[in-house]
């Protein structure tokens, strides 16, 4: 589905990614891991198109999307949850969803119910403003958004990050379900149970580069947790 | 009394104006970080679009000229924006020079076509005369700008807050990054508050032809007060620009009938220093992460 051959990527002058490789298969969880720092949120950002790269190529569904703008990836298909619970905030909870609803071509006119349903504490709170929510809250208004332009895709970065329990478990609950239905998931994530967990195959970046990949049920070897510990 | 009343209807009828001018202004700052020096050209784009019209269609031509004064500025802004100002998004105070660059290219292609000499423009036959209150006479020229004022930011307001391209304005304004990730065009947006920023300043520039003759820097004697209404009303902020506008509006009418219009000025300038040395970030800050 997505495939990421040899990227570097660059802020200015000092490079955060050196040739990363790596593929999401068609209904596949990944789970990308690796220490505070390492550079998966920029690796997501050059997904995203936010980030240029410096050499290699993304393809998505057989499409070179390397130079693709943002918004035009998110057409293709492509959900996009970045870290830190981002938010609309002077936006209502509503208008948070119908403003990614209503430029996606492909979404249905239940797709915003539909990502309600998954998320039901949402519901009662359509006409407050994003702002005003908890973090558990707008984490889940933020999975939402990108829920409702139907991708094929979802890219979550650390979706669980300073969330109380109760909600990660609803999180966790919506990841399964998103991904026992079909969707491609490319989950950052630090916690290895978590990753335990859901995933079918893990990626480790290390220093910049890909140290490690492979099915999940290696995830808890001790060659695997000694890349993760400090 | 009498004084105080007339007084406060010009002031009112220059807060309408001022503040149709700084919407343009604060908008494409909010969103953007682009100071647009040439904003006052847009004004004079206007007021030209209804001295053009009177030609043709003769006393009555004001109200079509509103519209046509609109889209004849918002096309000049579109064009200026599409060859030169995307390039510095982001960079404020290259715009402010590039953009003064502009202004000047502007004037003198409008001195160029139109000659140097203020040209007047008519006012139609209905807004002759005035109407009476408390024992004053109210221009009709100066209610009709208020109207038309009312009227512009009254539809901004749904603008912003009912339609789908309102909604996706807000969100650039707010969270550029965050708004292409969630498939908005940010380029299509920019260019739509582009448009409707600069065809405001054009309808400014119709009303503006109400008060006085046009020449070719009309735009420049109303742009620094306009940028004062966008400093004092804090950046991307609709309620603020309205508040400030009419509180500049109408110190400025008030000083300049009791003393002069260059004192009017000293006061005013003075009076927004003191304002900023308490509220730097003006009426109403704006929370955005747009363009770091
Ligand atoms: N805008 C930026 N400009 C320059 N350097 C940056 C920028 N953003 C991140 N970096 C650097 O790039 C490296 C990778 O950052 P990144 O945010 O991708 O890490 P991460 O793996 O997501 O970390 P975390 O687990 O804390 O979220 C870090 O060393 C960081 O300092
Ligand atoms: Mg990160």
């Amino acid at each position: 589905m997505l495939t990421v051959s040899g990227i570097d990527v660059a802020y200015g002058r000092s490079r955060v990614l050196f040739d990363v490789s790596l593929e999401i298969p068609d209904r596949a969880l990944v789970c990308v891991m690796g220490r505070n720092g390492v550079g998966k949120t920029t690796l997501l950002h050059a997904l995203m198109g936010l980030l240029p790269c410096g050499s290699g190529r993304v393809t998505f569904d057989g499409s070179d999307i390397t130079g693709w703008r943002p918004e035009r990836r998110v057409k293709a298909g492509i959900g996009y949850v970045p870290q830190g619970h981002e938010v609309f905030g002077q936006l209502t909870v509503w208008e948070n969803l119908q403003v990614a609803w209503e430029v996606s071509t492909a979404a249905k006119a239940s797709a915003i119910d539909d990502a309600l349903d998954l998320f039901p504490r949402l519901r009662p709170l359509l006409k407050r403003r994003a702002g005003f929510l908890s973090g558990g809250q707008q984490q889940q208004l933020s999975i939402a958004r990108a829920l409702v332009g139907q991708p094929r895709l979802l890219l979550l970065d650390e979706p669980t990050e300073g969330i109380q329990p109760s909600i990660i478990l609803e999180i966790e609950a919506a990841i399964v379900g998103l991904h026992r239905d079909g969707l491609s998931i490319l989950l950052v994530e630090q916690y290895l149970d978590f990753a335990i967990r859901l995933a079918d195959q893990y990626v480790i970046l290390d220093a910049g580069e890909v140290a490690r990949a492979g099915p999940a049920s290696e995830l808890g070897e001790p060659a695997v947790r000694q890349l993760l510990s400090l | 009394m009498h004084v105080a009343l007339a007084q406060l209807v010009t002031g009112l009828s220059i807060s309408a104006v001022l503040l149709l001018i700084a919407l343009g202004l604060t908008f494409t700052f909010g969103q953007m970080r682009v100071i647009n020096m040439a904003h006052g050209e847009f004004i004079m784009a206007g007021a030209y679009t209804a001295y053009m019209l009177q030609g043709p269609l003769g006393h009555q031509s004001l109200l079509v000229a509103l519209p046509v004064a609109f889209v004849v500025a918002g096309a000049i802004g579109l064009v200026l924006e599409r060859l030169l100002i995307r390039r510095l998004y982001g960079r404020p105070l290259d715009t402010l020079l590039v953009t003064w660059g502009v202004s000047l290219i502007l004037q003198q292609v409008a001195r160029d076509l139109f000659g140097a000499p203020n040209v007047e423009v008519r006012a139609p036959t209905w807004l002759d005369g005035g109407v009476d209150v408390g024992g004053i006479t109210i221009g009709a020229n100066r209610l009709f700008i208020m109207a038309i004022v009312v009227v512009s930011v009254t539809a901004i307001w749904f603008y912003l807050t009912r339609s789908p391209q309102g909604r996706r304005t807000r969100a650039v304004v707010e969270n550029r990054q965050l708004a292409a990730c969630s498939g908005i065009s940010t380029t299509t947006v920019d260019q739509r508050t582009f448009f409707i920023g600069s065809g405001l300043a054009g309808v400014a520039g119709v009303g503006i032809t109400l008060l006085g003759s046009v020449g070719p820097t009309l735009g420049s004697n109303y742009l620094i007060d306009a940028f004062l209404v966008v400093v004092v009303g804090g950046l991307g902020h609709l309620r603020g620009a309205v508040l400030a506008a009419i509180g500049l509006g109408l110190l400025r009418a008030y000083v300049e009938y009791w003393s002069h219009a260059s004192i009017a000025r000293v006061v005013v300038f003075l009076a927004i220093v003191a304002f900023l040395q308490a509220r730097p970030q003006g009426l109403f800050v704006l929370k955005t992460r747009s363009l770091q």
